[in-house]
């Protein structure tokens, strides 16, 4: 989840050349070496909140791809959110219930590819599931290609349609790099949220069918050398006044895991810091993909007076108030300023993604 | 006459198996000689698969590390082993697991019968070539390398660099000159014979066996003792990307891979089903007669690098972010900034966007707002008008602006009255076309209906705001194409600075102007200039403006400049 992250962040231009050997450095990679084995004991400490309901684990084969995400009644998106993500070739779900009650935890029990946990614990004392994740990752990812996920979250990449995951990951290997990024593009319908109807399985983006093509805000946070890119539609209509609390739309959701390995702040950043190196420094373009973020399908009004009731979502929430009562109004996010969406080449030659040399 | 395959296997073998297998039906033998680290129940399924074929042989297993003499040395074994036992082989053609024809085998026998002397095979003196990994040409053949390069980098370099630095040097037999080039070729039977039945073949092999990556140096080499006709190209087609990996292709090049009109490719991905399918299915028919041309698609190749190595400039997202020292280009195209010119034109906007063509902005950086062209809220990729979000990044406001609007040249006003922190960046910016009426400013306040404390405070702040922006402007590492007129100098003759700024923007237009904007009455300016000093404020910025009438001498028609001929 979106959750403004406070340091003085580096703007175009302004990012100076990492200089591993200087003092300064060498103090902060000891200090992140220390937060991450927190991160990590963190998880090892929460291990006792998961209670397994279908652990299919055994079948996990070395070279299988794996999908990780914590959800809470996403009966609605999953099976989109699977049959999309199998067909890329993610050989098997590793997922964390947090307390659902709509259905969502028999439909996942039933899929043969899915092992499934459950917790009544709260989302937002486990780093929004992130210490929970850890834990599977610890357990059963090592070595394995790991694709970790919010239900509405729809990787695309370049060449995605006819380049499963394997290609993806072989490629990735045979550059030597151990993560891939991807920006979260907020998908809308051109009318009210709720005008139009959607079942489960059926396509999202036939409706969700639009987003801003341009308005992102992309900076560098030193410290760990993430990317911290800002902006899209809900800054431009929900956060016009205070930008810097808008939601955060880098992530690094492809990682090939290790168990020492520890997400910070959901998966926007992640230890070893050098998995957050999955931008070129030196003027050139890495191979990066798209998030498709299908919030705004017409349940999200009323999923926003839920999660505000809830207050798990942010770290200091009452902050975010106004921004839930305008999704809970049902708005038009819409503008004459949108684009429509037409597939991964459009989104490539518009610069929201990058083929980088891959051809 | 005919051609036997050689095949270099050491993964994905059901596919190695199955173009053997398709190479094999239609009378070519192939030898396959699969890696010695491959365990031993894969190798047994892949000679199982083929048992069937009389015409397949296996050969000695060598391990076959990358940039080793295993692979020359499997080579060698499966050769001499085709050229014994397939006697009717004229063409032996090198491949590798991962290859794939793309044409008809007949159509390359018919097209190598018709070459009966040729060999097939790149071979380029090191002085020559420009693709070599790690920048190593001759140096492959005169220093030692026993370290590897993928997995002991450190040690490879240190070593490398320490026999540099002792000018050590390996002799190169006598006779030889060094070639390198693609490690598949297709040689004919009197050739490689030749190579592999030389007398000094021992020799050879000793000073090979040393070489840093052979199998694109030995038989490059060692051909161009024997050969009599040498066509320098490999038949197979094959591309390295700028780390010198090989392309892997995929189900979708399949429309690529029939224009290369080469007879075979590779690296195939396993995978791809439908260019198995495709190409091997018994039915296909080619194109006869056509010359392989893998010129036809080098372009695609030669961007790609390009978009890996350099990327889109004025393009900042999540796999593109240059550090300080990268950072050149700053954005997508060229831009213009115009100080002053609105204040001193009444229809500058308008004028500008008629005569060039283009939409024309006010002033981007207002603290209120962004003031797009014709008032709009949000503009092109959804940009809002929001000045807290604009000033929140400004960097990220102006490059995205320049990236949206890609092929529309933008043109914005400034003024030391909007915010001034993106004025470094803007400056550093070889895109960019700052034009500066320095004192412009000053025309509002002459023009306003406020109280003089407040004017001579408000022309205080504003002078010394665009006092500092001309400093900066001063600097050695400006990159922007900076002009700048004092108020009075522009008076004097507007028409050949607005000339050139319209040449620039639109340069093939290239025509005089013939519509010109409308000034400002300026009666009395000079005098409002002078109630600033006498209040005890200098005004600088605008040049010498006389005390008089506020006109400059030399302009007879007021408030309309007139045309240069």
């Amino acid at each position: 989840m979106a959750r403004p992250v406070h340091s003085d962040a580096r703007a175009i231009g302004e990012l100076s050349p990492l200089a591993p050997l200087s003092p300064a450095e060498i103090w902060t990679a000891w200090r992140l070496r220390w937060k991450r084995r927190r991160l990590l004991l963190r998880a090892l400490r929460k291990r006792g909140q998961l209670r397994p309901l279908a652990d299919r684990t055994a079948a996990i084969r070395p070279a299988d791809i794996l999908g990780l995400a914590t959800v809470r009644n996403e009966a609605l998106r999953l099976p989109y959110f699977l049959d999309h993500h199998r067909r890329l070739g993610v050989g098997h779900f590793l997922i964390v219930d947090n307390g659902s009650d709509d259905g969502t935890v028999e439909m996942l029990r039933g899929q043969p590819d899915v092992s499934l946990w459950s917790t009544g614990d709260s989302y937002k004392l486990s780093r929004f599931g992130m210490d929970w994740l850890t834990w599977l990752q610890i357990r059963h990812a090592h070595g394995h290609w790991c694709l970790t996920l919010d239900a509405d979250e729809i990787l695309i990449y370049p060449y995605w349609e006819t380049r499963d995951l394997r290609a993806l990951t072989e490629r990735l290997d045979a550059e030597g790099r151990e993560s891939f990024g991807a920006v979260m593009l907020d998908m809308y319908p051109e009318g009210r949220l709720s005008d139009r109807e959607y079942r489960a399985g059926e396509d999202p983006f036939a409706t969700l069918a639009w987003f801003d093509g341009g308005n992102l805000i992309v900076q560098v946070q030193p410290r760990m050398r993430n990317l911290w890119i800002q902006g899209g539609v809900r800054a431009r209509l929900f956060f016009r006044a205070g930008p810097r609390r808008g939601p955060t739309l880098n992530k690094v959701p492809l990682v090939r895991w290790n168990r020492r390995f520890a997400y910070v702040n959901s998966t926007h950043a992640a230890l070893p810091r050098r998995l957050n190196r999955v931008y070129d420094e030196t003027g050139g373009e890495a191979l990066s993909g798209v998030l498709l973020h299908t919030k705004f399908l017409p349940v999200a009004p009323g999923k926003a007076a839920e999660e505000k009731q809830r207050a798990e979502h942010f770290a200091n929430s009452a902050q975010y108030d106004a921004y839930y009562d305008s999704l809970v109004a049902d708005p038009v996010l819409h503008c004459a300023a949108s684009t429509r969406l037409t597939g991964w080449r459009q989104l490539e030659a518009m610069g929201l993604m990058s083929r980088g040399g891959w051809i | 006459m005919t051609v036997g395959f050689v095949m270099l296997c050491h993964t994905a073998f059901d596919r190695a198996a199955q173009v053997a297998r398709h190479w094999a039906e239609r009378d070519c033998p192939v030898v396959i000689h699969v890696d010695r680290r491959v365990r031993r129940p894969a190798y047994d399924r892949l000679v199982e698969a083929l048992a069937d074929l009389t015409n397949v042989r296996f050969s000695g297993r060598h391990a076959c590390e990358w940039g080793t003499w295993g692979l020359v040395a499997a080579t060698q074994e499966a050769s001499t082993l085709m050229l014994r036992e397939f006697p009717q082989v004229r063409h032996v053609y090198l491949a590798s697991g991962s290859c794939l024809p793309l044409r008809p085998v007949e159509e390359m026998v018919a097209y190598l019968d018709e070459r009966p002397r040729t060999d097939f095979i790149e071979s380029v003196t090191t002085g020559d070539v420009g693709w070599t990994v790690g920048g190593l040409n001759i140096e492959r053949f005169t220093l030692r390398f026993p370290f590897s390069w993928r997995k002991q980098r450190l040690l490879f370099d240190w070593y490398v660099g320490l026999q540099r630095r002792i000018r050590f040097r390996r002799r190169i037999p006598a006779g030889l000159v060094p070639h390198l080039g693609s490690q598949w070729w297709c040689l004919t039977r009197q050739t490689l014979s030749a190579i592999l039945d030389d007398p000094d073949r021992a020799r050879y092999d000793r000073f090979f066996r040393k070489v840093w990556i052979p199998d694109e140096s030995y038989f490059q080499t060692l051909v161009r003792l024997y050969s009599s006709n040498i066509e320098s190209r490999s038949l197979t087609l094959s591309k390295f990307d700028f780390q010198g990996k090989p392309h892997i292709f995929y189900d979708d090049h399949l429309q690529l891979l029939r224009r290369s009109d080469c007879f075979v490719a590779r690296k195939i991905w396993p995978h791809a089903g439908k260019l198995y399918r495709f190409f091997l299915s018994p039915d296909r028919e080619g194109q006869a007669q056509a010359e392989p041309n893998p010129g036809k698609i080098d372009r695609l190749f030669a961007k790609a690098v390009e978009r890996r190595t350099k990327g889109r400039p004025g393009l900042y997202m999540q796999s593109r972010f240059p550090d300080a020292n990268w950072i050149n280009i700053r954005t997508a195209a060229p831009y213009s900034q115009f100080q002053g010119f609105s204040d001193v034109f009444k229809n500058f906007e308008t004028w500008l966007g008629k005569t060039a063509g283009t939409r024309v902005h006010g002033h981007l950086f207002a603290p209120g707002r962004v003031e797009y062209a014709g008032g709009e809220t949000v503009y092109n990729g959804a940009l809002s008008d929001s000045a807290k979000m604009r000033d929140y990044n400004p960097k990220s406001f102006l490059t995205s602006l320049i990236w949206n609007t890609r092929g529309e040249r933008q043109c914005f006003q400034f003024g030391p009255g909007d915010r001034q922190d993106i004025n470094g960046f803007v400056a550093a910016d070889p895109n960019a076309q700052i034009s500066v009426i320095s004192g412009a400013w000053a025309i509002p306040l002459f023009r306003s209906n406020a109280n003089f404390g407040d004017i001579r405070r408000e022309a205080a702040r504003l002078q010394k705001i665009e006092a500092e922006y001309l400093d900066l402007l001063r600097n050695h590492w400006i990159k922007a194409r900076v002009r700048v007129w004092t108020l009075a100098e522009f008076v004097e003759n507007p028409m050949e600075p607005l000339q050139t700024i319209v040449d620039e923007i639109s340069p093939r237009a290239m025509r005089r102007l013939t519509e010109v904007p409308c000034m400002v009455d300026l009666t009395g300016f000079g005098q409002f200039l002078q109630n600033l000093r006498n209040q005890g404020m200098q005004p600088v910025l605008m040049g010498d403006f006389p005390a008089g009438d506020g006109q400059p001498p030399g302009n007879p028609r007021r408030g309309r400049p007139y045309l240069v001929q």
